[in-house]
């Protein structure tokens, strides 16, 4: 995107001209400079108040700004203390991610790739096979009761992982994209004898690393931040992901069983409030740390598939 | 006679072209099995389900060996009498999403496109992104840490500055600007991302010459960047018209948690559902309400895509 925008910036010129450039140029400094402050902001209060001692918390509320007097890091001193359940928590989302993201994206490249293929006489009945769901669904009821019952999702990583492991869009992205690998490189390939999983996986796959890694990052961000499937189908706490724990945490109820349970403090000592902030800093912190490094691979993505049925 | 043996001769030689289709391209649709296995499994027979709004669900019977009651879901569904504020709720919440969406999303894109430095740009965008990349948890926390009525942000600082505690999970008008501000505040970023990168699509030289015909800045953004973001726009709108009645259940669950008091101010359809699927285990309820969602759905995207089509077809979904 930055590369893209020096092309504007030539465009302008360097220099200021007319009055109402002027204005524009000062209300966009101010809108987009408050905007951006209110993304940021909430962060900021999270972190300070993961960091203030609770009892500064309990009497003065969560904090404006950090004073080095109530600085403290109980709460995370509490996490590390006893990291069983964190750790659990990590691992699941990550291991969740991980495969699930695999999949996600091999699922939706394998098959927008045969939708792209002129050759493939189906090809326009199978998209609407799968663009319909789109248009219209059984609800959650029905499709909570398959996989409860029928599918037996309840308390299995199959619940954390097949719900989000295909979506249409992604899949209408991928042949968006694949649309425009030149069908001469597959039909050149034929002739030499390959078969079509060759050609997918040596040719087709190797011309799309943009697609795979916005796929990739759409899938693993839903992956990461899903809290839904697991309230849905996990009740044992060992296999509780990251956000559902920390949906747990937020609680105040049970943030107090599981804190007080874990660290055998008596409970009118057990930081509470301080650790939610710190279980939101956790749990949130690798994506945060991730974001400035992926952010251009995902606003390129944006572009590659321009989301059309 | 010979029409009968011809039709029958034509009947066997598509059968057997389509034998040979098959056999041509097995393994094409090998790669597509996973994926259309997929969708019959977790979106065709969860269709079928939809006949649960119509029976009175036992756990022995299932979807399908349920005992059939006619409309009684429906009638138990219309006597609680929350459907018409449930609709409203998803309905206004999803307009005012959309158009507030809108104007947040191509603003900010069109500002950032405008401003000369770099840094400054580049920072800001990032920061207005941020909060695409949490979840709805995430998020309710936040409102926690702000709203929270013994401990907010907020109430610090009215109460430092002597004013009286404001207590917003007891204020149901407060509410809609609430959440109205939270999905903003999520998505702007990703969606003035969608728009910057059309504008930058945009063929610089539309601007070159006006900047020669003597076209000020403000007239440019005017007439040649928002007509040219139409286009944009018309698909964000049309796709989230398509889910108008269809809400967004994180948002509303993860903020407003499951307080009877905000119900009127903050219920949509999907809390709805959950709610009587989840808490009442009522699934014949449940299911009738979300055969009446999809529905709801169906003939808003079909008849939106119909007009839209009828105006221009180049914007049509499908």
């Amino acid at each position: 995107m930055a590369d893209n925008f020096d092309v504007v910036e030539l465009e302008h010129g360097k220099g200021v001209h007319g009055r109402d450039e002027l204005a524009i140029q000062i209300v966009g400094y101010i809108l987009i400079g408050l905007f951006a402050l209110v993304c940021l902001i909430p962060f900021y209060l999270i972190i300070i108040a993961s960091f203030t001692d609770e009892s500064s918390l309990i009497q003065n509320g969560y904090p404006l700004w950090m004073k080095i007097k109530d600085f403290s890091v109980q709460s995370y001193q509490l996490c590390i203390k006893n990291p069983v359940s964190i750790l659990m928590a990590y691992g699941n989302t990550i291991g969740v991610t991980a495969v699930g993201t695999f999949l996600a994206v091999l699922l939706a490249a394998m098959t927008g790739y045969v939708l792209s293929r002129k050759d493939f006489p189906w090809r326009n009945q199978i998209s609407f096979f799968f663009f319909f769901t789109t248009l219209f669904n059984g609800g959650v009821v029905p499709w909570y009761i398959l996989c409860v019952r029928y599918l037996h999702m309840k308390n299995s990583y199959l619940g954390l992982i097949l719900p989000l492991m295909f979506s249409v869009w992604n899949m209408i992205i991928a042949k968006t994209f694949m649309n425009g690998i030149p069908q001469a490189i597959t039909e050149s390939a034929k002739i030499d004898g390959a078969n079509d999983m060759v050609i997918f996986a040596k040719l087709i796959l190797p011309l799309s690393k943009p697609l795979i890694a916005t796929l990739s990052l759409f899938s693993a961000l839903a992956y990461w931040n899903d809290w839904y499937n697991c309230m849905l189908y996990v009740t044992e706490e060992k296999m509780f992901n990251l956000q559902y724990y920390l949906q747990r945490m937020l609680g105040s109820a049970e943030a107090m069983r599981i804190v007080a349970e874990k660290s055998g403090m008596a409970l009118p000592s057990v930081p509470l409030e301080s650790m939610k902030m710190a279980m939101t800093v956790i749990a949130t912190g690798p994506i945060v740390l991730l974001y400035p490094f992926v952010q251009r691979y995902f606003v390129k993505g944006l572009t590659i598939g321009a989301v059309k049925g | 006679m010979s029409e009968k043996v011809k039709s029958e001769r034509k009947e066997k030689r598509r059968e057997a072209s389509f034998a040979k289709t098959v056999r041509r391209h097995w393994m094409l649709l090998a790669m597509l099995a996973p994926a259309v296995l997929y969708v019959i499994v977790f979106s065709y027979v969860p269709m079928s389900g939809i006949i649960l709004a119509f029976k009175r669900y036992q756990y022995n019977g299932g979807i399908y060996f349920s005992p059939w009651c006619g409309l009684d879901n429906f009638k138990a569904l219309l006597i609680a009498g929350k459907l018409g504020q449930v609709t409203r709720n998803t309905l206004l919440y999803n307009i005012a999403f959309i158009v507030l969406g809108v104007v947040f999303e191509m603003g900010s894109a069109i500002l950032l496109n405008e401003l000369h430095n770099k840094y400054f740009k580049k920072i800001s965008q990032s920061l207005m992104f941020l909060p695409y990349f949490i979840s709805w948890v995430v998020a309710g926390a936040v409102m926690y840490n702000i709203f929270n009525y013994e401990r907010g942000v907020v109430n610090s600082i009215l109460v430092s500055l002597g004013a009286q505690p404001f207590d917003l999970y007891n204020t149901p008008a407060a509410w809609p600007f609430v959440l109205i501000f939270l999905k903003i505040w999520k998505q702007s970023g990703y969606g003035s991302v969608v728009y910057l990168a059309a504008i930058t699509g945009l063929d610089q030289e539309m601007f070159e010459a006006a900047s020669i015909d003597g076209a000020s800045a403000w007239q440019k953004i005017r007439y040649i960047t928002i007509p040219s973001l139409v286009p944009t726009m018309m698909i964000m709108v049309l796709l989230s018209i398509g889910n108008i009645f269809r809400g967004d259940f994180g948002l509303f669950y993860q903020t407003v948690r499951s307080s009877a008091l905000l119900q009127p101010a903050t219920d949509i359809i999907d809390t709805y559902v959950f709610r009587l699927l989840i808490t009442n285990s009522d699934i014949g309820v449940s299911a009738a309400t979300g055969l009446y969602q999809s529905v709801l759905c169906f003939i808003t995207i079909t008849v939106c895509n119909k007009l839209v089509k009828k105006l221009d077809p180049d914007y049509a979904l499908y």
